[in-house]
């Protein structure tokens, strides 16, 4: 889960990192009064999960609470890289000596953690690892190891911080390790890491990047840091019934088992769309390796409620499940959404194969439900749930 | 004999009188697998299908000479019990478990490093192992094909599953699902060395997945190391930027990552690539005909 920055930074002061002071605000009222709070000059930053805000227009300074709030009127409802700006960080402005860059994160090709760091901050990261390697020092971080001060001073010194800054700098990294470590995150990020007039190091930005698998250990965190704005209306109820859905801009329904081969299957699909008028997979959904009958029936409810779709491909192989469990499972969430006064007009195209696949077949065979259609290979059932989406954009 | 699983495996479940451990020791002993003894805290002295149940690793390994771990413990134990298994020597450790924070499975595979990397981790969130006719680690179904001279090494289950079914018919000396999360402890490269030198092993199916690098590493790998042909499959051409489609490791960001580039390393290197399963499949068979 990536946070907004606000968030990042109300992580970051619960672990000893600096920063400066700050309100969140979601109108241009609530940003006057935060304005007002944190005194100043301040800067108004639009709260996005994604980068280049400055440039989009979605950080400004203003001189008092009424520009704040004017500011905020401006940046409030922006789209920046389509992300609509919903809410503003009022954050007191300071003046800037010098600014650095500074991260840990997951070093996977690796398998270790990383520390990167660079005395170029405040400009895109990847830029200068591409045009000036020599500027951002890399040190692996062995978990067992840590970073304690000694380390964190020595990274530093490695980045070729200035030797004034070596030691409150050594402070903000060991913080930023504990905060890394205890809150399960794969990346945090501080662009730019600064220093002030007065010698203090602060970190002007936040960027951190939870561990969904770590849910469990932080239950607070995520329930108080879920975005319920940046899902798709449909890839929240998925995630409601624990389904792994991800929409996607086509018309052909994709269900199967395991993300490899549904992610196999939206290949062939688009494959075989390109004869069809180009035609695209609608989604991603994997229900996994079980496909009992209520999840089947999730999955279903889902795809056929997506206007968008226009056939919908079954694609499964029977592995651990056996296919005639997975064909029950079909029947029974075509009786299931029936019962619920559910309209089943769009075509079902099924691929079965692997274990107990025969049965399976004969099972859907005897339930003679007319929109379901039985297809031997994953490439034929693709083209034809390719062509029968296609059907209805033809004229027919 | 094929890769790292033998007749002679002896397998331990860590997890057993759990309902998934329990599920899949009986299919892993259905299929004729060696499964010794099983491991759960606290329910030492218990019996599963007759197979004997310890405390703790070293015990089970010393009173049965367990070789094989297979991990079905939950994520928040996950950690523990791999170190265990380290700790006892025992030579693979299987990690089925979905769900391990990366931090942990950071901290396992670090604490291996250290120890001379006595095991070899496979995993975690993998479905394991498998040499057809000999043994099965894991959830891999053992009825999908008998034995044969093809090596396969996959990040997806299903995929997986799907190539067995495909080369049916010619078989498979070691099948190894590496699993799809963003640290795991064997790779592609781990695979191909060995099936590089595994005599029953004549040529290898990759099949790789969108986001991070370890295709392109590979690529690169075979280019200097492997003489046996390798046929490649990568899903997810059609795959949208910055989503993540069910595995941790799925997830393409800016240019890298890519199915495409993926594809491209590996045809610079001689590994032709298939455009779907059945596109790969249709390449290993020529290959496997040609002679």
């Amino acid at each position: 889960m990536d946070l907004f920055e606000y968030q990042a930074k109300e992580l970051f002061e619960r672990h000893g990192v600096p920063v400066l002071p700050g309100d969140v605000a979601a109108s241009p009222e609530e940003a006057q009064a935060a304005a007002e709070q944190v005194g100043g000059r301040v800067v108004v930053k639009a709260q996005v999960k994604t980068g280049g805000r400055g440039k989009a227009g979605g950080i400004k300074l203003a001189e008092n609470p009424q520009d704040a709030a004017a500011k905020a009127g401006e940046i409030l409802g922006l789209d920046i890289k389509g992300h609509t700006v919903r809410r503003v960080l009022i954050a007191q402005a300071s003046e800037i000596a010098e600014e650095y860059y500074f991260s840990f994160l997951l070093d996977r090709a690796n398998r270790t953690f990383l520390a990167m760091a660079s005395r170029e901050g405040g400009v895109d990261i990847e830029q200068v690892a591409a045009t000036n390697p020599e500027a951002l020092a890399r040190v692996p971080v062995d978990p067992h190891d840590g970073v304690d001060r000694t380390r964190a001073r020595k990274i530093a010194e490695e980045a070729r911080f200035p030797e004034e800054v070596l030691d409150p700098a050594a402070d903000v990294i060991t913080a930023l390790w504990e905060a890394f470590t205890t809150e399960d995150a794969t990346l945090v990020e501080v662009n730019p890491l600064v220093k002030v007039p007065d010698g203090r190091v602060l970190a002007l930005d936040a960027k951190v990047t939870l561990d969904d698998n770590a849910d469990f250990r932080h239950p607070d965190v995520f329930a108080s840091y879920a975005d319920s704005h940046a899902v798709d209306p449909l890839e929240a109820k998925a995630k409601e019934k624990g389904l792994n859905y991800v929409k996607l801009d086509g018309e052909v329904g994709v269900i199967g088992n395991g993300a490899g081969l549904v992610m196999s299957t939206l290949d062939v699909v688009a494959y075989a769309g390109e004869d069809f008028g180009g035609v695209k997979p609608a989604n991603f959904l994997d229900i996994g390796g079980g496909a009992s009958a209520d999840v089947m029936a999730d999955g279903l409810d889902i795809i056929l409620g997506d206007p968008a779709v226009r056939s919908v491909f079954v694609n499964v192989f029977g592995g651990i499940t056996s296919c005639d469990a997975v064909a029950n499972g079909i029947v029974q969430a075509i009786e299931l959404l029936k019962s619920r006064g559910e309209q089943i007009d769009k075509p079902l195209v099924v691929r079965l194969d692997g274990n107990n696949a025969e049965e399976g077949r004969r099972i859907l065979d005897q339930a003679e439900h007319d929109v379901v259609e039985m297809v031997d290979t994953m490439d034929d059932a693709a083209r034809r749930a390719a062509e029968l989406a296609a059907a209805p954009a033809a004229g027919n | 004999m094929a890769i790292w699983l033998s007749k002679d495996s002896k397998i331990l479940v860590q997890g057993i009188t759990g309902s998934e451990g329990t599920k899949h020791t009986r299919r892993m002993v259905a299929s004729g697998s060696a499964v010794v003894a099983g491991v759960t805290p606290g329910k030492g002295g218990r019996e599963v299908d007759g197979i004997p149940v310890y405390d703790k690793v070293p015990e089970a390994v010393e009173a049965t000479g367990a070789d094989v771990a297979v991990v079905f413990v939950p994520p928040r134990f996950a950690k523990s019990a791999v170190i265990e298994t380290i700790d006892a020597g025992v030579p693979l450790c299987v990690v089925i478990t979905e769900g391990i924070p990366v931090h942990d499975t950071l901290g396992f595979w670090s604490y291996n490093q250290r120890q001379g990397q006595r095991t070899r981790i496979v995993g975690p969130n993998c479905p394991g192992v498998i040499s057809p006719g000999a043994s099965n680690a894991g959830i891999i179904p053992a009825d999908i094909t008998e034995g044969g001279r093809i090596g396969l090494v996959s990040k997806s289950g299903t995929l997986t599953y799907q190539m067995m079914y495909e080369l049916r018919d010619i078989g498979f000396s070691t099948c190894v699902g590496i699993g799809g999360d963003p640290v795991i402890g064997t790779t592609h490269i781990d695979c191909l060395e060995a099936f590089e030198a595994d005599p029953d092993t004549d040529a290898v199916v990759m099949i790789g997945e969108i986001g991070g690098d370890a295709e392109e590493r590979a690529a690169a790998y075979i280019k200097d190391n492997v003489t046996k042909p390798v046929v490649g499959y990568v899903a997810g051409f059609t795959a949208p930027e910055g989503k993540t489609m069910g595995h941790a490791g799925a997830i393409v960001s800016g240019s890298s990552g890519t199915a495409a580039a993926k594809q491209e390393a590996l045809e610079a290197v001689g590994v032709r690539v298939g455009r779907t399963p059945s596109a790969t499949a249709q390449l290993m068979r020529e290959v496997m005909t040609s002679g």
